[in-house]
């Protein structure tokens, strides 16, 4: 895991929600009772996030904390604790490559020097020369059983290969929303490999 | 109460205390790292690990509740090894740097790794370094040194009641900072670095100056406010090294205000080492004797009601009581120890005291502030009021200036005029107030040292009366004192006698020519400019406003420089102590008195310090019992007028740094309120919620 931290200075001097945004954020706050408004905090910073395409500058962190009225360190270490939130620009395409034991053994580590070799920047370098990617490396996200994987915005894409990975980037940098997501072989989620193995209809 | 039994020893203990508290209650010690009285339950540095039986686990004992027929054990081999454990990891990014750290000597994990650690180090990978970060003029930080425990983190958002520390990252990349490294903005930030166990977080103004165990310690008591605070004074040889608080849970519990900790560097600069003499308009170097023969010559070819005496903020009531009688040997009436000309009746306790107590603020349960930013005039007061806002259901109203006060205050206005419409039962707090079971009326020092400070206080005293806030054991109503010297000052009654002048008449007087001689006692808060053609003789320890005016300067001792008695501005009397000896030639305030009183043939009837305080306690029988309270009889006080129309109240206190010729002096206080300007002109770039 990254050293995460705010660059002062980083990005626009001054942030604010669009109205379709201010208005998502007033109904995350009223979910909470009055005066927690604080337990909204971690959507906040992510709908910023989305909203900054990708990353989350320090005006940002500022703009959330006294939209929920709480002292900037308190969002500071939110904004820092989690993995998800990106202190520094991205790619278009950034991508979140877990790294953690199962997909370690399961060749993490060569999907990583796909990541280098590809984008020509090591992780947490920012975005590759025209921009297109980055890359970070994650703990577990969740996915072991089709490990090794990666994830990119919303979307995991799983069960990769070297060479599904690299034609993966490559459909990702024309169209996000193209490629299948989830288990990149032939599987449905986290069911066997190859189809069921057992409850087959007709077997004895 | 619950039984358990810790180490074979079985003890009642109260329901819902931890398991650590009860440890304790047993006598047995156990380390600790982030656990702290005074501040919540963290449990994150496991090291109070203790056994309990049918636990499957060691358990952390300062968060767990104790149960009925608990078996604890503190002593036993597994609890040994839990904790060579604990210490093991808190060590493995902890430098060995403590023959290079201000902490050592003085460090919680430097004496705990020698009681519970294991002795040799098994760890050979590379350690973790931090990079320092800025706090602001006082808190050093040396962040490789950090274990994590959170004390500063919890101390800042809970008694400090700013939230501008916290933990960033996390796991092995978590550091503690404040946001974006700015300086802490509270008047109490440096309690931190007594809090912090490791050297990470260290007092700036001390760094490499001295190692604890080299230092002559002193118990004494603080003048820079009229809290009275406790503390300690470091010395080295004949310097003051630095002040630490000392633990009294009535008044200052275990903190000190930052101007308290860090003004005794203003004890080294600007001193006024030896007698001057003013010769064509300029302070010439003079002997003791021919400076004090000057003093005496004036004294004696001037006329008793032209001689006056003004009293600064930080005499002792010693030194108050050698300046009354000489005075009143000398037969001047013109006396006053109120330098800001605060409205008080010297025979009346109940008129100037803070009543309540300062302990008795957490029984309160609705507080009206008239005139005062008690942020900036009694910044420990201030953490007590919320102290108690935080335990809930205490609401406080404000009558004077907006300020951020660390809790919610309703703003009810800024002048005598809001108040006086609450004394007549108008309004939504008047009636808070009265249904108040305590409720406590706080007049400022700066409400009544106006022209119509009596009338404030009468009204404010009518409002108390009218809202029930004296009643049985309860005396709701204070007037919070920010000198130090002032209530031993009104108790000795150092206040002008019949025909004579108070402040403002001695200043109009000096003016006018009416006043030809006037004593500065330390007096360095009034407009020394209008002292006209008065011949002043200031009697000092400062190179400050009295002194530059002075036509003859007597150079005395600082508060850590002579014993003197102190009365706080509930009236609790304390005595500080001589921790070092005053510089070159000046000398302790009341031997300067008594040697000019011998020369004016009326010699004051004491020969030493112990015959001073004889005949002071023989005055004022309450001056002799230390660290008592005298309750005062609530009674009737202050004068009726009609407030309609007055100013509004106005902050007494400019700037919380420089309130004092110590603290003016001081260049760790000039750096704070550098460091505050600037902030104040960025317009506060972070806020404290």
């Amino acid at each position: 895991m990254s050293v995460r931290r705010l660059v002062p200075g980083l990005g626009p001097d001054s942030f604010e929600f669009t109205p379709e945004n201010q208005e998502w954020a007033q109904k995350q706050i009223a979910k909470y009772p009055a005066g927690r408004q604080q337990s909204a905090v971690i959507p906040l910073l992510d709908q910023a996030q989305r909203q900054m395409d990708g990353w989350l500058p320090e005006a940002a962190v500022r703009y959330v904390a006294d939209y929920l009225d709480m002292p900037y360190i308190r969002v500071y270490e939110v904004a820092t604790f989690y993995t998800m939130f990106n202190l520094k620009p991205v790619g278009k395409v950034h991508v979140q490559v877990c790294g953690t034991t199962p997909c370690w053994l399961r060749g993490a580590e060569d999907l990583k020097e796909v990541c280098r070799r590809k984008m020509g920047v090591d992780k947490d370098q920012g975005p590759s020369e025209d921009g297109t990617y980055s890359w970070t490396e994650m703990e577990c996200l969740g996915a072991c059983v089709n490990a090794p994987m990666i994830q990119v915005d919303d979307e995991t894409y799983e069960d990769l290969t070297v060479e599904r990975f690299e034609a993966l980037l490559d459909e990702l940098a024309k169209d996000k929303s193209a490629p299948k997501t989830g288990p990149q072989i032939d599987r449905q989620f986290s069911a066997p490999a190859g189809g069921p193995t057992v409850l087959k209809k007709g077997d004895a | 109460m619950v039984k358990v039994t810790i180490d074979g020893t079985e003890i009642e203990v109260e329901a819902g205390s931890t398991i650590l508290q009860a440890c304790e209650q047993a006598g047995r010690e156990v380390p600790r790292f982030c656990y702290h009285e005074r501040l919540s339950i963290a449990g994150n540095c496991r090291m109070c690990l203790v056994e309990v039986e049918k636990s499957p686990k060691p358990v952390a004992s300062c968060a767990m509740p104790v149960n009925d027929g608990m078996v604890v054990h503190t002593d036993s081999p597994q609890v040994k090894k839990d904790r060579e454990g604990v210490m093991e990891f808190l060590l493995i990014n902890h430098p060995l740097d403590c023959p290079i750290c201000d902490q050592g000597g003085e460090c919680d994990l430097q004496d705990q790794s020698m009681g519970y650690g294991m002795g040799q180090n098994r760890y050979d990978e590379n350690k973790r370094a931090v990079d320092e970060k800025n706090m602001g003029p006082l808190v050093k930080t040396v962040m490789t040194r950090c274990i994590h425990c959170t004390r500063c983190v919890r101390f800042a958002s809970e008694v400090a009641g700013v939230d501008e520390i916290g933990a960033i990252g996390r796991g092995e990349d978590m550091e503690i900072t404040t946001y974006l490294e700015a300086a802490l903005t509270s008047e109490l930030s440096a309690n931190v670095i007594d809090l912090c166990p490791v050297g990470a977080l260290t007092s700036r103004p001390f760094a490499f100056t001295a190692r604890p165990w080299e230092l002559k310690k002193t118990e004494t008591i603080d003048v820079m406010d009229a809290m009275g605070s406790n503390i300690r004074v470091d010395a080295r040889g004949r310097e003051v090294m630095r002040v630490m608080p000392r633990l009294n849970e009535d008044v200052n519990e275990e903190w000190i205000s930052d101007k308290t900790r860090f003004a005794c560097d203003g004890l080294k600069y600007q001193r006024l080492d030896r007698p001057y003499l003013k010769q064509d308009g300029k302070l010439v170097a003079a002997e003791w004797d021919d400076a004090l023969d000057i003093v005496a010559a004036k004294v004696k070819a001037t006329e008793p009601s032209k001689i006056a005496a003004i009293v600064g903020d930080m005499a002792s009531a010693e030194t108050m009581k050698a300046l009354k009688d000489l005075m009143a040997s000398l037969g001047s009436a013109n006396v006053d120890c109120r330098q800001d000309g605060g409205y008080a009746e010297a025979g009346n306790r109940a008129s100037y005291l803070m009543n309540s107590t300062i302990a008795g603020v957490e029984d309160a349960d609705a507080i009206l502030i008239i005139g005062s930013n008690l942020r900036a005039e009694a910044p420990l007061l201030n953490a007590r009021i919320r102290k108690r806002w935080l335990d809930g259901g205490l609401k406080v109203g404000n009558v004077g200036t907006p300020a951020d006060l660390t809790y919610t205050v309703q703003q009810l206005g800024a002048g005598p005029e809001t108040l006086a419409d609450l004394a007549a039962g108008n309004g939504a707090f008047f009636n808070i107030l009265q249904n108040a079971e305590r409720p406590l009326i706080l007049v400022g020092s700066g409400a009544v040292a106006r022209a119509d400070g009596g009338d404030v206080l009468g009204t404010a005293r009518a409002l108390a009366d009218k809202v029930g806030a004296v009643s049985g054991d309860w005396t709701g109503f204070g007037v919070v004192q920010t000198a130090a010297s002032r209530v031993g000052g009104l108790d000795l009654g150092l206040v002008p006698g019949d025909g004579g002048r108070d402040t403002a008449g001695i200043i109009a007087g000096a003016q006018s020519g009416e006043v030809e001689l006037v004593f500065l006692l330390g007096a360095d808060e009034i407009d020394t400019d209008q002292l006209g053609n008065a011949t002043v003789v200031y009697i000092g320890t400062h190179g400050d406003n009295g002194a530059h005016r002075a036509d003859v300067i007597l150079p005395g001792a600082a508060y850590t420089e002579q014993d003197g008695t102190y009365v706080n501005m509930e009236g609790r009397v304390q005595r500080a102590r001589r921790a070092v000896f005053a510089p070159g030639q000046a000398k302790e305030d009341w031997a300067i008195l008594r040697a000019l009183s011998g020369l004016l043939d009326a010699p004051l009837p004491y020969n030493s310090r112990d015959q001073l305080v004889a005949a002071m306690v023989e005055d004022v029988p309450h001056l002799g019992a230390l660290d008592q309270l005298a309750a005062a009889t609530w009674g009737s006080f202050g004068t009726t007028g009609d407030l309609a129309g007055a100013a509004p109240f106005a902050d007494p206190i400019a700037d919380f740094y420089l309130t004092n010729p110590i603290a003016r002096a001081s260049k760790t206080m000039a750096a704070c309120s550098k460091q505050r300007l600037e902030l104040t002109a960025q317009g506060e770039g972070r806020r404290n919620a």
